[in-house]
């Protein structure tokens, strides 16, 4: 059984659809990741999964239980099973890393501080962060800061990780570390994990499956060779980096035209 | 001239002035703070950490609030009345001991209780006002000053209405 289930999701802002009748299941222990270009939907996905927003008709289901519809309560319960680590970190500023690291734990847990504080340096010490926990947050790099939202991520060892663009604005080394560090945690935890990223190399390399997304539509759900194999031209748009017609001159000339004439301009 | 500057303080200057000057030290910093919150996703965080931003964010300054404002209104209330009788000294040569005898023969409790009355409920208002303000944000930095200016401006003024209102009920209920 599919630890999440997405069905018949529409989402729309102001009455413009972002997301278009998606379904996809997520299988327990799987890398799931979210591939597309800019304005895709991805993050948009990504805050329903999390039962950030309410979609405009359709369902999710986490565990069984349709987030969509269900109480406060069962969502929070839903969101224990969840780790979560955000495109810019969403680090507290006002805590060091360690505290930021505890807080799930001391907030939900009844451990003893001792313990925690042992959880907490156990969970440094996976994304190498043991030595700078008592640093806060705006003194920590951009890669720092990413593995130290994942460390707070896997605080209560959650069975689904989600990742939000984890190896944006980082360089290729680091961003490939923190690819190595997602399957060591997948390894050593068992957790499914979703990963949201228009990353090509960092998709291949921590997938099980891939789910093309474009213009709020799934392009294409398959493991990473069927998604390397596909033949859909958007797909391969994306996989071989082929700019898009905006960049052609006569796209523009059109556009400008379009302007000129009072319409509005083609995004 | 002396029991104005007294039960003037007390009931209704020492609050209001120090709900104005928090309003725009904390109001504002409520907002942003919490604008700034949203904008980097830690709202968003807490929530799916399973934690109530209200509780987590808002709780902590209303208490804070609720204990420092009515003692900032005290001390806004000694203050103006010390001031008062510096001026009276300087231009009357009254003596600071019978000044301070005037003043303490002329306030009543009700004025003291009256005036925390209201710093408590103007202390409700700046903390509510400068918090929705910040939960608001949506986009980028500048709504996080948009935001902040709201917020003192929306306080201030609600602090001025809540005044009103409070001073036409305490009038009514005799404790004037």
């Amino acid at each position: 059984m599919a630890i999440i289930s997405v069905r018949d999701l529409v989402v729309e802002y102001d009455g413009r659809r972002v997301l278009d009748g998606l379904n996809l299941d997520i299988e327990q222990g799987e890398t799931m990741v979210l591939l597309g270009g800019s304005g895709s939907g991805k993050s948009t996905l990504l805050r329903q999964l999390l039962g950030l927003e309410h979609p405009h008709s359709g369902s999710i289901s986490v565990k069984g239980i349709d987030i969509t519809r269900c109480s406060q309560a069962d969502l929070k319960v839903v969101r224990r099973s969840l780790g979560v680590a955000f495109q810019s970190a969403a680090l507290f500023n006002s805590f060091s890393v360690e505290d930021n690291v505890a807080l799930a734990l001391r907030e939900h847990t009844a451990l003893a501080p001792s313990i925690i504080d042992l959880v907490v340096w156990m969970k440094l010490a996976v994304v190498g962060l043991a030595e700078f926990s008592h640093l806060h947050p705006q003194e920590l790099s951009g890669g720092m800061k990413k593995r130290a939202a994942v460390a707070r991520a896997i605080a209560l060892d959650p069975e689904i990780l989600v990742l939000d663009e984890p190896s944006a604005g980082l360089d290729p080394i680091v961003a490939a570390e923190l690819d190595e560090l997602i399957l060591l945690l997948k390894r050593a935890f068992q957790m499914t994990v979703i990963v949201v990223t228009h990353d090509l190399p960092s998709a291949f390399r921590i997938a099980d499956r891939i789910a093309m997304l474009h213009k709020g539509t799934f392009l294409a759900v398959g493991t990473k060779d069927e998604i390397r194999s596909s033949e859909n031209p958007r797909i391969r748009q994306f996989l071989d980096r082929v700019p898009g017609k905006l960049t052609e001159a006569s796209a523009v000339a059109a556009s400008i035209e379009r302007y000129l004439q009072g319409e509005e301009v083609a995004r | 001239m002396i029991d104005l500057v007294a039960v003037g303080f007390t009931r209704e200057l020492g609050p209001l002035l120090t709900a104005i000057a928090v309003s725009g030290r904390s109001g504002s910093a409520f907002a942003a703070e919490i604008g700034s919150m949203r904008v980097t996703e830690e709202i968003d965080a807490l929530r799916v950490m399973a934690f109530e931003p209200i509780e987590f964010v808002l709780a902590p300054k209303y208490l804070a609030a609720l204990i420092v404002v009515p003692c900032l209104s005290i001390a806004s209330n000694v203050c103006g009345i010390l001031a008062g009788g510096l001026f009276m000294f300087f231009s009357t040569r009254l003596a600071p001991a019978l000044y301070l005898q005037y003043v303490l023969s002329s306030i009543q409790l009700r004025d003291v209780a009256s005036g925390l009355i209201k710093s408590l409920a103007f202390a409700t208002i700046i903390v509510h006002v400068g918090c929705l303000e910040g939960f608001r944000v949506q986009g980028g930095p500048d709504a996080v000053g948009r935001s902040t200016t709201a917020a003192v401006v929306k306080s201030t003024f609600l602090v001025i209405v809540a005044d009103v209102l409070f001073t036409a009920i305490f009038y009514f209920l005799g404790m004037h």
